[in-house]
């Protein structure tokens, strides 16, 4: 009897000695006033800061201050991480990236976890942003969560030999004009895959057609009261219709987008003849296709020249920061308008800033046969509509898009993909 | 005053008596400890979560079973438990007799017997990421190596990825590839149990190889091939790093979720949509199903075992 007590007991101060010491673990010594900073930036994908060396020339120019960068390759792992770091409350860096479709989130329900930049050296950037992005990142009562890096206006990226082998128009202007809408760059894929060389499709994706259709409007799964309208709102359905009528006509290579390892190998394989560009692709393009592939590919605008935003991000300081100042600091200098012309110019990262914006306005690009890209990502951002984005559309989106993939991939009747699509988010949102 | 002579035996001998009784305690003590804190602990932690709206970064909200009821009223639940069982199937079985004929094979005497026993080991060695990642590019559609090698014999390209069995044929060809060298060697140990003697026996009796195996080598190895089984069942029910990478990172399991196991579902629940409610429903569902699956392997083995 008394054996089993005393057990119990030294089980007892175990357990709880352990826990303590746990406990124990969390905290950290703020560092001495004045003296030497070490800062953190945990980002995602590609931001080109590193790439750039942009943190080295801070460091040079900012005596004391030393910075660590780590990079996520997919933001989908980034962002399940982070939050579990965040909820913790240990482990975050002094500066975070936070993606577009996650702001709105931020915004409604993570106000106490960042930082506002109302109340930090970063406060006269927020003026600096294209109108729609810092209002994005601004919570009910006032507070700017986050610094806009870059935006996402689009263009279409096409490969001029092979619509050259297929008798279609190379030349942007000459391929623009044939493009009025997204029914005219359907016909033309047809007329594309009629005398295609073998084992070549039109576009990539069904979900990134329809990502690109969805992204040139203004209302997408939330009104402007903040209520789920993705059943009923007739864009959706009709961006749904129009990329899986695609599908169905074979004009699709069936590469799912960032996930496919086929979908890397195609940019310099010739897998897809053109593909929904945002800015931020063009880097992407290049890094996978090559020095191969240089003079290859060109740009031109969306169908109609209509303009539109998918995707950008921000960068946020969590609240458990401890040098908040410094990190306002890096904050503002990373995304300051002159950072973000050299961000595009080598990473093709748009400006999110209207001074970068004018900087970048008659940028070519020598590597898409010197496509004005400048000029046609500018245009998109003034055509673009100020999205209305809302907590769930990451779910929302990524159900949508598979569904796409099960018409072109798997023969899925669009119909029976678009219930199924909306039975996955009712089941996981409502 | 004068102390007698042994005074000290009677409280030594108790002190001795103490420890001779709580000394195995104290032994067995750190495994236990450990248990309750990294075992113990988390299992009624997540059963305690399951009961509530969790989702990341917010409060917890009691739900009583509300997540269980939407688990169990959930065709993608049902997918993810099929899939799980079928792609268990496809893997475990040919895992196991294959490594019952390699086991078999390695047993005899052979030049260079021992290099074949060490490679083995070696797929097992290997990191499930980096033998995922390969597997998924030697099963690419455009240019994946197993597609090249079927066009050479004249067959059209499979869309391994997206197709249903073609997609859980490819995983568990990974599967069987990293744990059949595995098992291979637990056989082998189990075998060189056996005796000698009765394979002589047999021999002079005119038994051949595959008599001799039928009728000693299995016979003997029935507690080894219990073990295995065990193992490869629960490793199977926890099916997940091959099919994450398979897919690409992305734990939807293809487009129709036709290699979309319950560890997938459950990370899709906790990682993707952050209701980490709903993904320890799901991780005590399986868990349920696991002890349930252990004991009906049980029973059926000792059901079929001799008297």
């Amino acid at each position: 009897m008394t054996v089993r007590k005393k057990t119990t007991a030294a089980l007892a101060t175990a357990v709880a000695g352990t826990l303590l010491l746990a406990a124990c673990g969390g905290g950290g010594s703020a560092p001495a006033e004045g003296g030497p900073v070490e800062l953190t930036v945990s980002l995602f994908g590609t931001f080109g800061y590193e790439e750039l060396g942009l943190f080295d020339r801070y460091e040079a120019e900012n005596p004391g201050i030393t910075i660590t960068y780590e990079s996520t390759q997919g933001e989908d792992k980034y962002w399940p991480a982070l939050q579990t770091r965040l909820a913790s409350g240990s482990g975050v860096a002094d500066i975070q990236g936070i993606e577009v479709a996650r702001i709105a989130d931020v915004v409604a329900n993570q106000q106490d976890l960042w930082t506002d930049l109302r109340d930090t050296p970063a406060a006269d950037s927020i003026a600096n942003y294209v109108e729609w992005k810092e209002p994005a990142a601004t919570t009910a009562d006032g507070a700017v969560l986050g610094l806009g890096t870059d935006i996402g206006p689009m263009g279409i990226c096409y490969r001029s030999d092979l619509l050259a082998q297929a008798g279609l128009p190379t030349d942007p202007a000459a391929l623009s004009a044939r493009l009025t809408s997204w029914d005219d760059y359907l016909a033309l894929g047809r007329e594309y895959q009629a005398a295609a060389p073998a084992g070549s499709a039109w576009m990539d994706s069904a979900g990134g057609f329809y990502n690109a259709i969805i992204s040139t409007e203004q209302e997408i799964y939330y009104d402007a009261a903040g209520a789920l309208v993705h059943e009923t709102n007739p864009a959706v359905r009709s961006a749904f219709d129009t990329a899986a009528a695609a599908g169905q006509a074979g004009l699709i290579a069936r590469l799912e987008q960032f996930v496919d390892p086929g979908w890397d190998a195609g940019f310099a394989s010739g897998s897809f003849a053109t593909i929904a560009c945002p800015s931020w692709m063009i880097g992407y393009i290049k890094g996978k296709a090559g020095d191969a592939g240089a003079g290859l590919w060109n740009v031109t605008t969306l169908p109609g020249g209509a303009g539109g935003n998918w995707g950008g991000a921000y960068l946020g300081i969590p609240a458990s920061s401890e040098h908040v100042e410094e990190a306002a600091k890096l904050a503002a200098w990373l995304t300051a308008p002159e950072r973000q012309a050299e961000v595009f110019a080598s990473a093709g990262n748009f400006p999110s800033t209207t001074g970068g914006i004018e900087m970048v306005a008659d940028a070519t690009d020598p590597w898409f046969n010197d496509a004005p890209i400048g000029q046609i990502f500018s245009t998109s951002t003034q055509n673009a509509p100020v999205q209305i984005l809302g907590p769930e559309d990451g779910v929302i989106k990524s159900a949508m898009v598979q569904a796409l993939l099960s018409v072109e991939a798997n023969g899925v009747a669009p119909a029976d993909a678009w219930n199924s699509a909306l039975a996955d988010v009712n089941n996981q949102v409502g | 005053m004068r102390t007698p002579p042994g005074a000290g035996t009677p409280w030594r001998t108790r002190l001795f008596q103490v420890e001779e009784r709580s000394a195995p305690y104290a032994y067995v003590a750190p495994f236990f400890l450990l248990f309750a804190a990294f075992g113990l602990f988390p299992l009624i932690y997540t059963a305690w979560i399951s009961l509530h709206s969790y989702r990341l970064g917010s409060d917890m909200e009691w739900l009583g079973l509300d997540n269980y009821t939407w688990l169990l009223s959930n065709p993608e639940f049902y997918n993810a438990l099929w899939k799980t069982f079928t792609i268990g199937v496809l893997s475990t079985v040919p895992q196991l007799a294959l490594a019952l004929g390699l086991a078999h094979l390695l047993n005899y005497r052979m030049r260079g017997r021992t290099f074949f026993r060490v490679s083995m080991i070696m797929p097992y060695a290997t990191s499930v990421a980096a033998a995922a990642l390969v597997f998924a590019q030697l099963f690419g559609r455009d240019a994946g190596a197993v597609n090249w090698l079927l066009g050479i014999v004249g067959v059209d390209a499979v869309d391994w990825r997206n197709g249903d069995w073609t997609a859980q044929v490819a995983i568990s060809v990974i599967v069987i590839w990293r744990w059949t060298g595995y098992n291979a060697l637990i056989y082998l140990a189990g075998m060189q149990s056996i005796s000698q003697d009765l394979y002589e026996a047999a021999a002079l009796d005119g038994a051949s190889r595959w008599q001799q195996f039928r009728h000693v080598t299995l016979p003997g190895l029935r507690p080894t091939i219990l073990f295995t089984i065990v193992v490869s069942t629960i490793g199977a029910s926890q099916l997940f790093g091959e099919p994450l990478i398979f897919g690409g990172g992305k734990p939807d399991g293809g487009a129709l979720g036709q290699y979309q196991t319950l560890g997938l579902f459950m990370y899709q629940q906790g990682w993707t949509y952050g209701s980490l409610g709903r993904a320890a429903t799901v991780a005590w569902v399986t868990f349920l199903l696991i002890i349930v699956l252990v004991l009906v392997n049980t029973r059926l083995a000792k059901r079929r075992a001799p008297k």
